[in-house]
C-alpha cells in the first residue's frame, strides 16, 4: 500500500485514502479533433515500467486532485504536485534526473 | 511406533495433563504440546491423506511449513478446516478431525487413485477432461469434486470474534529467534519504536534446542539464559511491543505489513484473532530457515520426517517418532538429530551422509557416541505402508544398487536449509543463488524499496542464510541497529552460510522406477517424474511448470517443495538453478483466517447504512427494503395478506387514481454556484443549462467524454449564479466527484463552487390526481396550474415548513417534489399523511416508482444504461445540444461506432400472451455466432406487470428498434424456451401529456 503526500493539505496519505485517476498530463481532444487524437486521448496510455506520471485524488481527505511521479517497478516516489499544471514542474523533473540519470520522457 | 519418552521435553509441562479428541476418540497430552506432538505421543502417526492419491501421511515437519498434518478443528460455528496440527497449540477439550478421507483415515476409497497413479501423471486434469465436452459437466467435474479438496468448508457462520488494529513502527521485526531478539534489543536501545512478532508460542527459535546439542553459547551464556535475559530486557523497554502467536504474514509497498495474532492460541481471549495493519519505516525479517526434504523413493511414507523436526519432537516435546531412526543427511544438520536421539536413549542404526570426509565438532561428537556413520551413502527406497519398516541403502553416486537393508521405524532426512526469503521477496526484494551453500538468499543490493528509493527490508539470521547461532546473533544485532538508524541492507554484511552439496535426487542416477516414488510436493502429490514429464512436454518456464504439475500450489505454497522442484526442472532442461529462477512469493506467509481479514466488518458493521429523515416511519410501517447504494429504500409497504409485489401493484394504482408519497430524500442534490457556473453547467450537461430561467427546471443528461451516459436528473436554476442538480440516488457521490475532477484538473481557472447537499434536505414526491389538492390543504403556497406550471419551482412556507417545491414528474401524473430541511422531513411526511388521509394518500416504494416510470416510457440510469449506452440509443437525442460548441462527450458521440444506425436502441416490448418477460432476457437474432451459438440482437432492460394496463410491459434495446415497431421477435427464457413479443412505442401512458400537465 503506497504512501503519497498530498501537496495541498500535506498529509502523507495511505493509498486507501486516495482514489486513482490514471495517467496524468493527457490533453483533452474536444470537438474538431482528428479521430486519431480522440482515440489517443480516450484509450492510449503509456503504461511504462519505470517513471510514470499519474493522477490521484485525496478522496478521503481534502478532496483535491494531485499528480505523482512514481517508478512503477520499484515504487520510488520522486514527488507529488498539484494537478493544476499543464506540465511537470521543474523540481520534479530534477528529482527524477537525480535518481534516474539518463531518463528521458517518452514521446 | 511413536511414543512419549519417559523424561525430557523442554516445552511441555508434565504436570498439566490435557484431554482432547481426534476423530472422536479420547486422547491425552500435556500443556505446551502441539496437536501433532500430542498425537505422536499417543502413537497416532497418520494424521491425514494427500490431495490426489489419498496416500496416508504423517507429519513431515514440526512447524508452519507442514504439508501433511492438516486437520479440522472445533465444531459448528467454531469449525476451522485445514489447520496445521504442527502449530496448533493443544488446549483442554480440543476437538480435531482428520480430512480428505472417506469413510475413515485408516481406510479410504479415494486411495484407489494411488493404484492408478500411472494413469494420473502431471497435467492429467488438462489432458483427460477436454473431451467430450458434455462429460466434463456431468461426469468428470462431480467425480473430481467429491474426491478432491482438502477440508470441508464450515457449514455455519463463524461464531468467533475478530478485530483489527492500525499502528506504525520505526522497526518491525518478523521472527523472535536469536536474530530477532538481538535486532529488537539493538533497535530498542537506539530509541526506535519497535514491534517484535513471533509466530510460535515462545521466544528463542531453534537455539533452545540446537545450541545445547553442540555446546554453543550466546554471548558466553547458555542459550536459554541469554534468551531469558533478552526477553526480560525487552520487556522493560517502553518503546518495544512484543507479541507471541503472531505471524507477520505479508510485506507490501512502502513498508506496509500485515500480521495476524492468534489471541486464542495463548488461552481464552475475547477475540480469536487480531489483524495488525502496520506501517513500518524498516522491517527486519528474521523468520529463520526451512529444512529441505530429500527426494528418495518412498520419502512420503509416514515416519519419514525432516531431521530438525525429529529432534524438535524428541528434545522439545519428549516424543520419540520411532525407536530406531535412520538419519540421512546432505550436511551437518543430520548429525544434530542423531546426537539428540542417542542422548534421548533411542537407537540410530545408521547415519547416512552423502558426503565423504566430513569433519567438525558435530561429526566428532557423533563418532564419540558410537553412531555408525556411512559416508557417500543414501537411501534407495523406504519400505513400509502405514509406517516405515526399513530402508535400503545405496551409494549416492550411482543408480541405486542396494547395499544393505536396515530395519527401522522412522527416517530423519536433511537436505540442507533454505532461508525463509518470503517476506523479503513479497515486496520486490531480489534473490541471489549461492552455489556453495546451495540456497537462494536475499541480494542485499536489490531490496524492496520505499518511497524514497531506499531498501526498507533488512534480512537477519537464518532468513539471511546464517548457519550458526553466533552469526545469527551478530547479523540480528547489526540489522536492528541499521534499521533503527534508517539504514539500508546494502550496508549489512550477509552472514556466513554453511557449505552444502547439491543433492536433489537420491541416488544421483536413479531410474524412472525410483523417480516415480520420490515426492517433491507432499500435499499435492507431485513427484520428481511429474516435473520431468512437464519439462519433456515443453514447459520451460518455472511458472508454467508449477501450474501444470500443481507443484507448490497447495496450502503450504511449496515451502518444502519449491527448491527441489526448481532443481529437478533445471536438471531436466539442462539449465542451472539461477537460470530457472524461482516462482513468485506471495502473501500470506502462512494462511490467515478469513475472519481476521473481515475483522469486525460483518453483519450490521459490514458497511454503514444511510438513513433518510423518514426512515423511522418506514421501519414502523412495514417497509420491505431494497439496497440502493448505501441506502435502504422501501421497495414497497406490504399490508396484511400482501406480498411485496402485490403491494407495489396497489401503490401504483393509488398514484394513478389518488395520490402517492415517495421518500425521494436519497436523490442527489448538488449545488453549482459562481460567476462561471453557467458555463460550467453547459460543459457538464449535454443540453443547454446556462439559459435556464430562474424559477424553471430542465431535465438534463450527463455523459463522460467518451459520449456514454453517466446520469440524468432535473436541474433547477435557483438564482442568477446558482443551479441545483438532482442526480440519481446512486449517482450523487460520483457525479459530484466528476464535476470536481473537471473543475480541478481542466478548468481550474473557472470560478465555480460545488457542494453535495444530498443529506441536507428531505424530499417527498407528492404525485397523482389529488396531489394539488393535498398541497393546497397543507397551505401557504400557491401550487395552482397557473402559478406553478410543469417544470417550474417555487420557494415558500408550506404548512409552516420552509420549502422548495418543484413541479416535476417521474410518474406521468401531476407531481410535486417538496424539499425541506432534513430535520423537518419526518414532520412533513406525517403532515402529508394526515392531511391526505381521506384523499387516499398512499406511501409508495421504489417498485411502484419503477412501474410508473416504465408505463410512461421514462428511462432509468443503470437499467436502460450500463456505461456503453448513448443518449441517442435511448431516443434522448433531443436532450443533446447541437448548438453548443463543446460539452463533455460532444466529440466522443461523433465517433463512427456510436453513430452506427445498427446500434441497439430503445423500444417498448409486449409479450404476445401478455405475461411478464424476464428482465435481462436476450432478444434472439437471425443466424448463429462464429462459435455456433444463437445470435442475439438486443436485450430486455426493464420488465414489470402493469396494473394500469393489466399486462406485462417491458423496455428493450434492440438493433434499429424504433424503425421496427410492430415487428414480432423471440426473447429467451431462463431454463430454456422462447417467448414471442412485439416491438411497441415505449411511451404507453398519456403520450400527449394531458395528465402530466393537468
Ligand atoms: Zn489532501
Amino acid at each position: 500500500m503506497l504512501i503519497l503526500t498530498c501537496p495541498y493539505c500535506g498529509v502523507a496519505a495511505d493509498e486507501t485514502e486516495l482514489s486513482p485517476g490514471g495517467e496524468a498530463h493527457l490533453h483533452r481532444a474536444g470537438p474538431g479533433s482528428e479521430d486519431a487524437s480522440v482515440e489517443a486521448y480516450l484509450y492510449h496510455r503509456s503504461n511504462p515500467k519505470g517513471v510514470h506520471f499519474e493522477r490521484w485524488r485525496h478522496a478521503y481527505g481534502c478532496g483535491k486532485w494531485f499528480h505523482s511521479a512514481r517508478d512503477t517497478a520499484t515504487n520510488d516516489v520522486f514527488g507529488t504536485y498539484p494537478a493544476q499544471v499543464t506540465e511537470t514542474p521543474q523540481n520534479i523533473l530534477e528529482a527524477i534526473a537525480q535518481r534516474r540519470p539518463g531518463w528521458e520522457r517518452p514521446q | 511406533m511413536s511414543r512419549r519418552l519417559e523424561t525430557g521435553g523442554l516445552f511441555i509441562d508434565r504436570n498439566a495433563p490435557m484431554g482432547f479428541t481426534f476423530d472422536g476418540k479420547d486422547r491425552g497430552g500435556f500443556g505446551g504440546d502441539t496437536l501433532a506432538s500430542a498425537l505422536l505421543a499417543c502413537g497416532q502417526l497418520v494424521m491425514g491423506r494427500s490431495f490426489k492419491y489419498h496416500r496416508q501421511r504423517g507429519p513431515v515437519s514440526c512447524g508452519a511449513e507442514e504439508p501433511n498434518a492438516l486437520v479440522g478443528l472445533g465444531e459448528g460455528g467454531l469449525f476451522e478446516p485445514n489447520a496445521r496440527a504442527t502449530i496448533t497449540p493443544l488446549t483442554e477439550g480440543l476437538r480435531a478431525i482428520s480430512q480428505n478421507r472417506w469413510p475413515s483415515l485408516a481406510f479410504d476409497i479415494g486411495a484407489v487413485n494411488a493404484k492408478l497413479s500411472k494413469f494420473l501423471p502431471a497435467g492429467f486434469y488438462y489432458k483427460t477432461f477436454l473431451w467430450p465436452r458434455a462429460f466434463w459437466k456431468h461426469v468428470y467435474e462431480p467425480a473430481i469434486r467429491r474426491s478432491a479438496g482438502l477440508g470441508k468448508p464450515p457449514s455455519q457462520p463463524d461464531a468467533d470474534r475478530y478485530e483489527q488494529v492500525n499502528t506504525a513502527a520505526d522497526v518491525l521485526i518478523a521472527g523472535g529467534g536469536v536474530a530477532g531478539l538481538a535486532a529488537a534489543m539493538e533497535a530498542g536501545r537506539n530509541g526506535a519504536r519497535v514491534i517484535l512478532m513471533e509466530q510460535g508460542p515462545r521466544w528463542g527459535g531453534r537455539a533452545l534446542i540446537d545450541a545445547p546439542l553442540t555446546g554453543e553459547t550466546i554471548d558466553g551464556q547458555p542459550a536459554a539464559d541469554w534468551i531469558e535475559m533478552a526477553v526480560d530486557t525487552l520487556e522493560t523497554m517502553p518503546n518495544v511491543t512484543m507479541r507471541l502467536h503472531t505471524q507477520v504474514s505479508g510485506v507490501f509497498d512502502h513498508g506496509f505489513a500485515l500480521a495476524e495474532e492468534r489471541c486464542a492460541d495463548a488461552g481464552p481471549a475475547p477475540v480469536r484473532a487480531r489483524l495488525w495493519r502496520i506501517r513500518a519505516r524498516r522491517i527486519v525479517t528474521a523468520q529463520g530457515a526451512i529444512e529441505r526434504p530429500l527426494a528418495f523413493a518412498g520419502n512420503d511414507v509416514p515416519g519419514v520426517m525432516l531431521a530438525g523436526a525429529v529432534r524438535d519432537y524428541a528434545v522439545g516435546y519428549g516424543v520419540a517418532v520411532g525407536e530406531r531412526v535412520v538419519v540421512v543427511t546432505a550436511g551437518d544438520d543430520g548429525y544434530r538429530t542423531a546426537i539428540a536421539l542417542v542422548e534421548a536413549g533411542l537407537a540410530v542404526p545408521a547415519l547416512l551422509d552423502v558426503r565423504r570426509g566430513a569433519t567438525g565438532p558435530l561429526v566428532e561428537r557423533a563418532q564419540a557416541l558410537g553412531i555408525r556413520i556411512e559416508e557417500g551413502r543414501g537411501i534407495a527406497h523406504v519400505s513400509g505402508g502405514q509406517s516405515v519398516t526399513g530402508v535400503s541403502i545405496c551409494a549416492q553416486d550411482g543408480p541405486g544398487e542396494v547395499i544393505e537393508e536396515i530395519a527401522c521405524d522412522a527416517v530423519a532426512m536433511s537436505g540442507g536449509w533454505s532461508p525463509a526469503v518470503h517476506l523479503w521477496s513479497q515486496a520486490g526484494g531480489k534473490l541471489t543463488w549461492d552455489e556453495g551453500a546451495a540456497m537462494f538468499r536475499p541480494d542485499h543490493a536489490r531490496p524492496p524499496t520505499g518511497a524514497d528509493g531506499s531498501g526498507f527490508v533488512l534480512p537477519a539470521g537464518g532468513s539471511d542464510g546464517a548457519a550458526s547461532t553466533e552469526d545469527a546473533l551478530r547479523s540480528g544485532a547489526e540489522a536492528g541497529r541499521l534499521a533503527a538508524e534508517g539504514g539500508v541492507p546494502a550496508d549489512l554484511a550477509p552472514p556466513q552460510a554453511a557449505p552444502m552439496p547439491q543433492v536433489w535426487v537420491m541416488p544421483r542416477d536413479a531410474g524412472l522406477a525410483l523417480r516415480e516414488k520420490m515426492w517433491l510436493d507432499f500435499q499435492n502429490d507431485v513427484k520428481v517424474s511429474d516435473v520431468e514429464l512437464a519439462a519433456r512436454e515443453g514447459y520451460r518456464s518455472v511458472e508454467h511448470a508449477k501450474r501444470y504439475t500443481t507443484l507448490g500450489m497447495a496450502t503450504d505454497q511449496g515451502k518444502l517443495s519449491n527448491i527441489g522442484g526448481l532443481a529437478t526442472l533445471g536438471h531436466a532442461l539442462g539449465e542451472a538453478i539461477p537460470q530457472v529462477g524461482t516462482t513468485t512469493f506471495r502473501p500470506p506467509w502462512t494462511p490467515i483466517i478469513l475472519g481476521s481479514i473481515a475483522g469486525s466488518a460483518t453483519g450490521a458493521q459490514f458497511q454503514p447504512v444511510r438513513r433518510t429523515p423518514m426512515q423511522d416511519w418506514h421501519d414502523a410501517n412495514g417497509a420491505d427494503y431494497e439496497p440502493v447504494g448505501q441506502w435502504r429504500r422501501p421497495y414497497s409497504y406490504p399490508r396484511e395478506g400482501e406480498d411485496r409485489e402485490a403491494a407495489a401493484q396497489r401503490e401504483t394504482r393509488a398514484v394513478r387514481e389518488a395520490v402517492g408519497l415517495l421518500d425521494a430524500s436519497t436523490l442527489g442534490k448538488i449545488v453549482v454556484k459562481g460567476p462561471d457556473a453557467g458555463r460550467f453547467m453547459d460543459m457538464i450537461y449535454t443540453n443547454m443549462m446556462s439559459n435556464l430561467a430562474v424559477g424553471r427546471c430542465r431535465y438534463g443528461l450527463i455523459c463522460n467524454d467518451s459520449g456514454f451516459l453517466m446520469d440524468d436528473g432535473v436541474v433547477a436554476r435557483l438564482s442568477e449564479d446558482t443551479w441545483l442538480c438532482h442526480t440519481t440516488t446512486g449517482g450523487a457521490e460520483h457525479i459530484h466527484a466528476h464535476m470536481e475532477e473537471w473543475l480541478q484538473t481542466e478548468w481550474w481557472d473557472w470560478q465555480v463552487y460545488t457542494a453535495n447537499l444530498t443529506e441536507q434536505f428531505a424530499q417527498v414526491v407528492v404525485a397523482g390526481p389529488q396531489a394539488r389538492k393535498l398541497l393546497d390543504r397543507l397551505g401557504g403556497m400557491d401550487v395552482s396550474r397557473e402559478a406553478m406550471p410543469f417544470m417550474s419551482w417555487a420557494e415558500g412556507s408550506l404548512h409552516g415548513f420552509d420549502a422548495r417545491v418543484f413541479r416535476i414528474s417521474f410518474s406521468g401524473e401531476v407531481s410535486y417534489e417538496v424539499s425541506v430541511r432534513a430535520s423537518e422531513g419526518a414532520e412533513l411526511w406525517q403532515a402529508l399523511l394526515e392531511e391526505g388521509e381521506d384523499l387516499g394518500v398512499t406511501p409508495y416504494g421504489t417498485e411502484a416508482m419503477h412501474i410508473l416510470r416504465a408505463e410512461k416510457g421514462y428511462v432509468m440510469i443503470g437499467e436502460e444504461s450500463d456505461g456503453t449506452i448513448t443518449p441517442q440509443d435511448l431516443n434522448l437525442g433531443w436532450a443533446v445540444s447541437k448548438k453548443k460548441a463543446d460539452f463533455i462527450g460532444k466529440r466522443g458521440l461523433t465517433r463512427s461506432h456510436l453513430a452506427d444506425p445498427e446500434r441497439p436502441r430503445l423500444v417498448g416490448l409486449r409479450s404476445l400472451d401478455g405475461t411478464v418477460i424476464e428482465a435481462g432476457a436476450q432478444v434472439v437474432g437471425p443466424g448463429v455466432t462464429p462459435t455456433g451459438q444463437n445470435a442475439t440482437e438486443g436485450r430486455v432492460t426493464s420488465s414489470y406487470h402493469s396494473p394500469t394496463f393489466g399486462h406485462g410491459i417491458a423496455m428493450a434495446l434492440i438493433r434499429r428498434g424504433p424503425e421496427r415497431l410492430g415487428e414480432t421477435v423471440e426473447v429467451t427464457r431462463i431454463g430454456g424456451g422462447r417467448q414471442k413479443a412485439v416491438l411497441v412505442d415505449p411511451v404507453l401512458y398519456d403520450a400527449k401529456g394531458d395528465r402530466l400537465n393537468g
